[in-house]
């Protein structure tokens, strides 16, 4: 199983998430370092990432847009804080408008990457902590939207299968 | 989704509660455990006024309950409120565990 475990503190609203691969750090690194690679698993296949700008440095930022079945967008950025290959990574990451212009008053999440290795494989501990109420909604608003969108897809798909059957 | 089953009024509430350390702190005791209002305020270095005021914030978040004994108000944690920032934790954990696999099945590929 991937998921190892999860931790969840609905007092300090954060969520910790740890996952072993099969893999080096440097091999789970490059999945986070590389855009093309990220594009492939930020957002689900029915909602897939497109990252516009993508500094990988502190200080540096990104900006992406995710584009759904029928064309609708959603947008977001990180802004990286740190960055010390490859075992952590560090960004704030929030909404975007339209225009890809960060929507500040919503406020950001953070996110603390950490891979270390264990044995041959990698464990990645994701910690990410939520700043505002309207950010933490949004942020679920918008990642369970596209769940249920994939989910649906995946019926579909059984469905026509079964069809041909 | 849980999300749609709470008020925007309500979900400001029970954020801008959990948004600050000693609520944070009170909550996590009367989950646990009965505290007067006087009891919680010997815990902390500030008044009582204002260890009331925070309790009232939870109340009105449905984060606690306040009950008269006497001459003591006993606070209680109302594990209904707690339920609802767990719920908003758990489809964001749903998330993150749908960005885990598609992870797996990348590095798979190598």
């Amino acid at each position: 199983m991937t998921v190892i475990s999860s931790t969840k503190n609905p007092e300090a609203l954060t969520l910790t998430l740890v996952a072993e691969f099969d893999a080096s750090p440097e091999q789970v690194w490059q999945i986070w370092e590389d855009p093309r690679q990220l594009e492939r698993w930020w957002g689900p296949p029915t909602w897939p990432a497109t990252f516009e700008q993508f500094e990988f440095e502190p200080g540096g930022k990104a900006s992406y847009y995710m584009t759904g079945p029928d064309g609708e967008k959603a947008g977001g950025w990180w802004r990286i804080t740190s960055v010390q290959a490859p075992n952590r990574l560090e960004f704030d990451d929030g909404f975007a408008d339209e225009n890809g212009a960060p929507v500040e008053d919503i406020g950001a999440g953070h996110a603390t990457v950490t891979l270390e290795e264990i044995g041959d494989r990698t464990r990645m501990t994701i910690l990410s902590t939520f700043e505002s109420e309207e950010q933490m909604k949004k942020m679920i608003d918008m990642g369970m939207e596209e769940g249920m969108q994939e989910a649906a897809g995946q019926i579909d798909a059984l469905l026509a299968e079964h069809s041909r059957a | 989704m849980v999300v749609d089953q709470l008020s925007e009024t309500e979900l400001d509430r029970l954020f801008q509660a959990l948004a600050d350390a000693t609520r944070r702190d009170i909550v996590r005791r009367v989950t646990v455990g009965e505290y007067s209002v006087s009891g919680l305020a010997a815990l902390y270095a500030m008044s009582f006024a204002a260890v009331q005021k925070h309790v009232a914030v939870l109340e009105r978040a449905s984060l606690v309950t306040k009950e008269k004994r006497g001459r003591e108000q006993i606070v209680r944690g109302n594990h209904d409120g707690l339920q609802k920032a767990r719920q908003l934790l758990d489809e964001y954990e749903a998330i993150w565990r749908q960005r885990v696999e598609r992870i797996a099945d990348i590095l798979a590929e190598k």
